[in-house]
């Protein structure tokens, strides 16, 4: 408890150096008065807006209003759709949730068995063609393999639509895209994970028990190889958001990534700072949760 | 002891045959250090050469010749090889230049990234307290928000440009180095000889050019080849976004938004671009791979 405490109190600087991030960004660098205003109007028009919204006020008192909203939930108005930036957003949170949920299943459906067959087959060329696969899945740009296997399974075999979010049959080719990358990372870390398992004496112990290898690998190896996989896995909530904004755009998957990339473009930075805030704090979230996770599975780490 | 476990994981009882294919295996793993360096050195010959490999202007358009398919298929010329895009312009001129950027961007934003990086790194392990707090919690705050998301960001404020683009590639990859070189010179500084040299007098900047440095090189040197891949990718998906290199200038990401809007009927405007970066990236990894067994054995898995 005092250790959950220390480490949410370690948040709290890290949620404002991110809120000072995007207020630099946003507020200081880009002049948000050209942006709500038409270009036809004067330098007068654009004076009086740039008083009554704060912006001559010096940069401290500006931060301290934008915070005053920011932590009561009030990003703005979106330029876009004219109603509050926020409900936008979670509006479209549950298409991403399920996108990004999608493609853990399709990872660990993946990398669970390949990483643990290439564990078990070390130095052969099972292994080789495995730990070569997830090369391979590193180095492909994601956008790519959507776009192949749209090119694929819609266009030459039409078995899949090519986007939209209409069935579960709409879901399966983004998923595979997005889930692809992360089942590449998670293959590697499962079988470098599993071979430092076989190595130790439990196993061994396990073995000269007589117990068929099947028992040993699948209870008494696997589960303590998942420990580190589980936890590093949990750090990757970045990379999985940071993925949905491209697979959505290549599926056109109504969710939060395709709408944040139409906001980056259309400048519409109310969304684009309620996203940010709402996607800083999720993965801070799931940071915590990791290390809460790795502790509760492994007792023998010390809460210090 | 890890012979005796090697036998038990694997299932081939036959020693003669199992050393053979180990060595086939070892042989093979150090050839994929050659293919990078063979991949790696023909992309860095089609930057350099591009005005003199690429048939064509990359950016002249041809509205008769639009979207003709690669030579050997039916309607296909060897005049265009790989086929042309949505605008006429011939796709192996455009894959030639645009490793110009892939590779340009790639490296410089590895400068940028790894000069920050270590800098704050060295910063933050040797000087600790405060310095630390401040770099480390900046670190988390940025690891915290998507890479790509915090560059679409930047790049929508500031406006896309290829220096933009080198600055923000390299102003959100520095974490990592930070990262790496904070860890490293804190298991170094305690050593005997750095304690030595400090009790002797020597100045920190001479402590940490000298004793430090030298210690932290060779991961660096692996992290920055890995990194260049990972940059290849985010400058690709950048431009597929369409916030990363603006045309006229070619980028294989670019070329593949194009290809996306054109799959239904011509898969060669996306397939060709895809393969390139596909290939560069693994050349490049598979160079980061053997630098790390060649340089710093205690990384390997």
């Amino acid at each position: 408890m005092k250790y959950l405490i220390q480490n949410l109190l370690k948040t709290i600087p890290v949620f404002i150096l991110i809120s000072l991030i995007v207020f630099v960004l946003v507020r200081v660098t880009g002049d948000p008065v050209s942006l709500l205003l038409p270009e036809t109007a004067t330098d007068a028009e654009r004076e009086s807006l740039r008083e009554s919204l704060g912006f001559n006020d010096p940069l401290y008192m500006q931060y301290l209003h934008y915070m005053s909203d920011v932590v009561r939930g009030d990003f703005g108005e979106s330029l876009r759709y004219n109603t509050d930036a926020l409900a936008i957003i979670l509006e479209r949170l549950p298409a991403t949730l399920e996108l990004a949920i999608a493609s853990m299943i399709v990872a660990i459906l993946i990398a669970i068995p390949l990483g643990i067959l290439s564990a078990m087959k070390r130095n052969t060329f099972l292994d080789l063609f495995i730990t070569g696969g997830a090369v391979l899945g590193k180095a492909m740009p994601s956008f790519w393999l959507g776009i192949m296997l749209i090119l694929l399974l819609s266009v030459v075999f039409q078995i899949f639509p090519v986007s939209g979010r209409d069935s579960l049959m709409h879901l399966v080719l983004p998923a595979i895209t997005l889930g692809t990358g992360i089942a590449a990372e998670m293959t590697r870390l499962i079988r470098s994970s599993m071979l430092e398992i076989l190595g130790q004496d439990f196993v061994r112990t396990a073995r000269s028990k007589g117990l068929r290898e099947a028992v040993v690998v699948n209870i008494h190896a696997f589960r303590n190889a998942l420990i580190p996989v589980v936890t590093i896995m949990a750090l990757q909530t970045s990379t999985l958001i940071g993925g949905t904004l491209i697979t959505e755009t290549v599926f056109a998957w109504p969710g939060m990534g395709q709408l944040l990339v139409q906001a980056v473009n259309l400048r519409d930075m109310a969304v684009v700072q309620a996203a940010t805030f709402l996607i800083a704090f999720f993965v801070i979230l799931s940071n915590l949760l990791a290390d809460l996770l790795y502790r509760l599975l492994d007792p023998r780490i010390k809460y210090n | 002891m890890n012979v005796v476990i090697e036998e038990k994981v694997t299932s081939n009882p036959n020693p003669v045959t199992k050393r053979m294919k180990k060595q086939a295996f070892r042989l093979l793993k150090s050839k994929t250090g050659m293919l990078g360096i063979i991949i790696v050195f023909f992309v860095t010959l089609m930057a350099v050469f591009a005005p003199v490999l690429a048939p064509f202007d990359p950016a002249k358009t041809n509205v008769v010749s639009r979207l003709l398919p690669p030579f050997w298929m039916e309607g296909g010329t060897t005049e265009y090889l790989l086929g042309t895009d949505n605008l006429g312009r011939d796709i192996l001129s455009r894959i030639i230049y645009g490793s110009r950027i892939s590779l340009m961007v790639g490296i410089a934003a590895v400068i940028v990234a790894g000069a920050i990086g270590m800098i704050l790194g060295l910063i933050a392990g040797y000087y600790g307290k405060i310095f630390d707090f401040i770099i480390m919690r900046t670190v988390d705050s940025i690891l915290a928000i998507p890479t790509i998301l915090f560059m679409l960001i930047v790049l929508a404020v500031l406006g896309p440009s290829i220096p933009t683009l080198i600055l923000v590639l390299g102003g959100t990859s520095w974490v990592t180095y930070a990262r790496m070189v904070r860890s490293e010179t804190l298991s170094v500084k305690e050593r005997d000889y750095v304690r030595s040299a400090k009790a002797i007098g020597a100045k920190d900047f001479r402590i940490i050019t000298k004793y430090i440095l030298p210690n932290v090189i060779s991961s660096f040197i692996v992290i920055a080849t890995l990194n260049v891949a990972t940059i290849i990718i985010l400058e690709a998906s950048l431009s597929f976004l369409g916030l990363g290199i603006q045309p006229p200038d070619v980028s294989w990401g670019l070329m593949l938004s194009d290809g996306r809007q054109y799959i239904a009927t011509s898969w060669w405007v996306a397939t060709f671009p895809g393969l390139a970066i596909t290939i560069t990236v693994l050349g490049v990894i598979f160079l980061g791979d053997w630098l790390r067994d060649e340089l710093d054995p205690k990384m390997k898995d």
